[in-house]
């Protein structure tokens, strides 16, 4: 699979799986041209509602069609899916165990132009305090399209944080995936890099081989699942570095890193650096400035890591 | 379609029944939200024992009617209809709000036999009744779907999201009332936050609206039957959603409470309950 805009790999798999089952819904809030998801609506026009600007109804709505058997994919940007209708995906959907797939676009620095109004910094921090939510952001066009088909699967309500851009693919056609699982990238010894999402997943890459050609030996998970986190997966080789760097397209209070800090400290298994951002509302510009504004890039996960390593002895 | 004698008098032995079966569970317990609770049983009586389609023995079934009971904290009604009409023990009125109970203070669709909808967060309950309405008209099943909102609930913005969808959608089989109790927790809604023309904003919004005495199950019947007699005519899809406003009073039936605006949500002693229940007759 070569580069591909991520929203059309959302919709393209929504329309494959509405081919075979009939709950298959797509809700939107006058932002199906952003999600991505017109198509869907030309090959089912009878299973996607547009709710206009009304994003507490847009999650109502989702919550009364999933309470009558429909599986519906509710979408707006990720800053009004979860500061916007917390609290109606919460009792609406979450309280009441109904299998509505929430879809908040464009994480983090992906606003961009938008700016700091429409940038989530914090919505996996809100999300991740739902008791038994799935949250999970894929890393390329593969794991996205395994990930909206297990989410369409379960009977549960799940939060899906949807990088719409054009995402170089990471994984092969024969890779499988399951909420909840994240895939170790690369083994390495001396320190374990988790990162979350399309921005981060490749720039941990980048930062283990730069890190190699200074003889450091650094594994990489691509996390994929924000809740719950592959605790076993990240464990096992967090015991063989003893020191894990987290990154994610996020703040760091309450964010996938603090889930990992949690997991770290609770088994005393490693120490810990996070890579995120600090205490920043989001601001404009393009993804490259603020990839580098906000230090979320593979210089500054390669640097946390040697700095971590410094404090080791 | 105007009830017959006896068919009227059956209703209000049932709102009865509910109304006494509503102010026993709440003053077993002691505390509870017997104003919007008591402000609701007509309607009830009227939904329950004579136009919703629905099976006690079967509370999921597919094509029963569906009702959203969005001003959640008057599940306490709702389980006295639900449990007069057989869905579960007439026991459980007397577990309201324990631990582990299945009777909890807002309506969970999950703990209830017979709850289409777990509402409680005021202004989610007509969204969900739309994806409701709308649901079962995808799937070609005619049933309604009958949703309750408070009057203080109609301050939530989300409210009018929902009025503005089921109209664009021409959800002809959704039905809603509003507790028109003209009372919500600090003071009467027209101190707090005047509602103004309440039916002339929802015609305004595009429903079909009717205005009657909530207390009157005759009138109440009325409304509910010429509704869904406009639905029915209706080609499917092509109609419009129906707002009844229920002009009621908050506390109707329990001297002890009613009318008085600090009726919300109140503590009383059971032998209040019993004195009030006994002048019930």
């Amino acid at each position: 699979m070569a580069a591909k805009e991520m929203r059309a790999v959302y919709a393209e798999t929504l329309i494959e799986l509405a081919a075979v089952d009939r709950r298959i819904m797509v809700v939107e809030a006058d932002l199906m041209r952003a999600s991505g998801t017109i198509p869907f609506r030309d090959a089912y026009p009878d299973r996607a509602v547009d709710v206009g600007v009304a994003e507490a109804n847009l999650v109502g709505v989702a919550a009364g069609l999933a309470a009558e058997g429909k599986v519906p994919f509710a979408a707006t940007f990720g800053c009004f899916a979860s500061r916007r209708a917390f609290d109606q995906f919460f009792v609406s959907c979450a309280y009441a165990k109904l299998p509505v797939k929430l879809v908040g676009t464009d994480p983090g620095i992906s606003a961009a132009y938008n700016g700091g109004t429409h940038m989530p910094f914090e919505d996996i921090g809100v999300m991740r305090t739902v008791p038994g939510l799935d949250i999970v952001e894929p890393s390329d066009p593969l794991s996205l399209k395994a990930l909206v088909g297990a989410l369409a699967a379960s009977n549960k309500p799940g939060y899906l944080r949807l990088h719409r851009k054009a995402i170089e693919p990471i994984y092969g056609p024969a890779e499988t995936f399951a909420l909840g699982k994240g895939k170790l990238l690369r083994e390495g010894g001396d320190v374990l890099i988790v990162a979350l999402g399309a921005i981060l997943v490749p720039a941990a890459l980048a930062a283990a081989k730069a890190l190699e050609a200074e003889g450091i030996s650094a594994a990489v998970i691509d996390a994929l699942s924000a809740k719950p986190i592959d605790a076993e997966l990240i464990l096992a080789w967090a015991k063989k570095a003893g020191a894990v760097v987290t990154a994610e397209n996020h703040q760091l209070a309450g964010g996938f890193g603090s889930a990992v800090a949690e997991l770290l400290a609770e088994t005393g298994t490693a120490r810990l650096a996070r890579v995120g951002v600090e205490e920043s509302f989001g601001e404009v510009g393009t993804q490259d400035y603020l990839a580098k504004r906000f230090g979320l890039t593979a210089e500054a996960i390669a640097l946390k890591a040697k700095n971590l390593l410094k404090t080791r002895n | 379609m105007s009830l017959d004698a006896n068919e009227k008098s059956r209703l209000e032995a049932a709102a009865k029944e509910i109304r006494k079966r509503t102010i026993d569970a709440i003053g077993f317990l002691g505390v509870g939200h017997i104003g919007g609770a008591l402000s609701i049983v007509e309607l009830l009586a009227v939904l329950y024992y004579r136009q919703m389609r629905v099976d006690p023995a079967a509370p999921r079934w597919a094509d029963r009617d569906r009702l959203v009971l969005s001003k959640g904290h008057a599940g306490p009604t709702l389980y006295s209809a639900l449990a007069l009409k057989g869905f579960f023990p007439m026991e459980w009125l007397h577990t309201l709000n324990a631990g582990g109970t299945n009777l909890p203070s807002h309506c969970d669709r999950n703990r209830t036999p017979g709850i289409d909808m777990t509402t409680g967060s005021l202004g989610q309950g007509l969204s969900a009744a739309c994806g409701i309405a709308l649901a079962n008209r995808i799937d070609g099943r005619k049933v309604f779907t009958f949703a309750v909102i408070g009057d203080g609930e109609s301050d939530e913005g989300q409210v009018w999201e929902a009025a503005m969808f089921a109209k664009h959608n021409k959800l002809s089989r959704l039905i809603a009332f509003t507790d028109y109790n003209k009372m919500q927790i600090d003071g009467t809604t027209e101190s707090v936050l005047d509602l103004g023309a309440l039916e002339e904003k929802w015609a305004a919004f595009g429903w079909a609206t009717a205005r009657v005495d909530g207390h009157d199950v005759e009138a109440v019947d009325s409304a509910i039957e010429e509704a869904k007699r406009r639905a029915e005519a209706a080609e499917s899809g092509a109609g419009a959603p129906t707002m009844i406003i229920l002009d009621t009073i908050k506390g109707k039936g329990a001297a002890f409470c009613e009318g008085m605006v600090t009726n919300h949500n109140m503590s009383f002693t059971y032998e209040t309950a019993k004195k009030a229940i006994a002048e019930l007759g």
